[in-house]
């Protein structure tokens, strides 16, 4: 049949709009079969994913073999409790110093945004001095903290002080590192925070004070909820990265954290490489876990963005005519 | 005091809700308004009309404060906006005085602005809970009522992504009217909507004139402004072209301006 015969009105008595036009016909509505192509294929992918899984077979081959590894001591030390203790050190050193980070990373991000050019500048001078120098330097003058600042002084500037401490809360070692990754980790942060308070649409603070809402009201119900799903992605990031930096804190000097701790058993056994490997499980289970939980909390903040919809039944389709209640509708 | 800018010192039905006294509004060398004087009544819909780039919207959003003025009085229900006049010097109000202000001033915005965090429901309860700290359950019953009233009883627990551009837009209205409003302000609020959405914010709009709320609208709809509309002001280089009655500007323009505007968009 010709395109012609189709629009020929001399083709078939029956309109072309008729839905109940005979099958094989140019109307024809009934379900036309799935199509069943022969797949493209495509040789060279197998041909490289084969020869990646050989490759790698054979490193993990060779590596169980390989007597410098010595297995059966990464098998007896994983579960040693000097390491696992070590590990939960190195967990609370990461939790500890992300929530002094996350909290002053705040407060940086919200005081770079304040219309006072000194707050401003301060916030500034701040992730200047902490984002610009090193963390392990950092690390060594919070180390230095009591030989630096001996005593505490209460009392009036440059005049003789009223009260005078030794300054004893600087031997604290495992504060000190917190206190050190916490604030070098802050600068950071208030530069992801600020990312993402300025991520959210002007107009959203204009409703909302439009609304007769207070800028801590805004701040608090409407831009940083919104600001969340961008800043959570990349503050995971820091989270996993907090958690392996945390491997410096010897520089405090600090020693009862994982890496420091595996260190030392090697030196007992007389073998670094099966305690590398010990530590660096266990690094690898905690930022599994970190990963675990960065997939609920983005999931939590995706509120209202993406496919997900109300669970509810609704019976009425979209577009319902408007009713103003006692008005009878305007037509 | 001299000043009458207390709402207590005057009886309420003499105020005009807002008066607005050689406005003007400069954002640095570029003058948007240029001192507008207009009076809108209790009960009134004012439709304001005018090119892109007019200050129509500014002059809405100098109503409420969301742009400060740079000359001028501007008073909303006998009450001097953003400032307070003492002993014939202005003072600043403080930000919270300022919320309170704009809690009797209802504003929908042409992108509606829907918080989309927040399903339909919650953005209408948002402010009432928070602003006022009205009891949750009274609160979400009023919320409730409104978006019926809007339309919406049903997508009450939807997220403003998940409705259309109209249903948004109606969301945005019963959330303003949530806060009780004295006075309503619509900055183009049906510009962003497909052609056949517009109809279903306009019915709502109209409603909404009919139920007596002083209304200012900036629109494009000027079908709109002739049914509903009880006066009409043409804006154009920042200042105020003409006005009157919408039927009669709209069908003899007086001024070439306005007769140029409206050959283009009637």
């Amino acid at each position: 049949m010709t395109v012609q015969d189709r629009k020929s009105p001399a083709a078939g008595a029956t309109p072309p709009s008729g839905e109940t036009a005979g099958t094989g016909q140019p109307n024809d509505t009934t379900e036309p079969a799935p199509i069943k192509a022969v797949r493209l294929r495509h040789p060279w992918r197998t041909v490289l994913a084969v020869a990646l899984i050989l490759a790698f077979a054979l490193f993990v081959i060779d590596a169980s073999r390989r007597p410098a590894y010595d297995w059966p001591s990464v098998g007896k030390y994983i579960f040693d409790r000097r390491i696992s203790e070590a590990a939960a050190v190195t967990l609370q050193l990461m939790i500890y110093s992300m929530a002094i980070a996350v909290v002053l990373g705040v407060i940086l991000a919200v005081m770079r945004l304040t219309p006072n050019p000194v707050v401003k500048s301060l916030a500034w001078f701040y992730i200047w001095v902490f984002r610009g120098t090193p963390v392990y330097v950092q690390l060594v003058f919070w180390g230095l903290f009591s030989t630096i600042y001996q005593t505490i002084d209460i009392g009036i500037p440059f005049m003789d002080p009223w009260i005078s401490f030794e300054n004893n809360a600087a031997q604290n070692y495992f504060m000190l590192a917190c206190i050190g990754l916490g604030l070098n980790e802050a600068s950071y942060m208030s530069e992801i925070v600020r990312a993402g308070l300025l991520s959210v649409n002007r107009g959203q603070a204009e409703a909302a004070t439009a609304l007769g809402m207070s800028w801590s009201q805004t701040m608090r119900r409407i831009i940083l909820p919104q600001s969340m799903r961008v800043i959570i992605p990349p503050t995971g990031n820091e989270v996993i990265s907090m958690l392996k930096t945390t491997s410096l804190v010897i520089a405090v000097p600090y020693s009862f954290d994982l890496y420091t701790r595996s260190r030392d058993i090697s030196s007992e056994i007389f073998n670094p490489i099966p305690m590398l490997i010990v530590a660096s499980i266990w690094y690898l289970f905690f930022t599994s876990i970190l990963m675990v939980g960065q997939y609920f909390l983005e999931r939590r903040f995706a509120r209202g963005v993406g496919d997900r919809r109300p669970d509810r039944k609704v019976a009425v389709e979209p577009g319902s005519p408007p009713v103003i209640a006692g008005q009878g509708g305007g037509q | 005091m001299t000043h009458i800018t207390t709402p207590n010192g005057v009886s309420a039905s003499d105020v005009p809700m807002v008066f607005a006294d050689r406005v003007s509004k400069s954002f640095g060398t570029n003058q948007v308004l240029k001192s507008i004087s207009l009076t809108v009544n209790r009960g009134e819909v004012m439709c304001l009309v005018g090119p892109s780039g007019s200050g129509k919207s500014t002059f809405l959003r100098c109503i409420n404060h969301l742009e400060v003025l740079s000359a001028g009085r501007l008073s909303v229900d006998g009450e001097l906006i953003g400032y307070r006049e003492a002993n014939g010097k202005l003072h600043e109000l403080h930000p919270r005085e300022a919320a309170r202000q704009r809690r009797g001033i209802g504003m929908v915005f042409q992108l509606f602005n829907l918080f989309p965090h927040m399903t339909a429901l919650e953005n209408v309860a948002e402010a009432p809970c928070r602003v006022k700290g009205l009891p949750k359950a009274q609160v979400e019953q009023q919320a409730r009522d409104l978006l019926a009233r809007v339309g919406l009883a049903d997508r009450a627990d939807y997220y403003p992504a998940h409705l259309s551009g109209g249903q948004q837009q109606r969301v945005a209205i019963a959330r303003a009217l949530a806060m009780e409003p004295k006075l309503m302000l619509f900055d183009e609020p049906t510009s962003a909507l497909d052609p056949e959405l517009v109809g279903e914010v306009l019915e709502v709009m109209k409603g909404l004139a009919k139920s007596g709320m002083t209304m200012i609208v900036v629109t494009h709809e000027m079908g709109f402004a002739r049914e509903v509309a009880d006066s009409l002001v043409f804006m154009d280089g920042g200042v105020v072209v003409e006005s009157g009655d919408p039927r009669e500007v709209l069908s003899s323009p007086q001024h070439e301006r306005t007769q140029a505007f409206l050959s283009k968009v009637l």
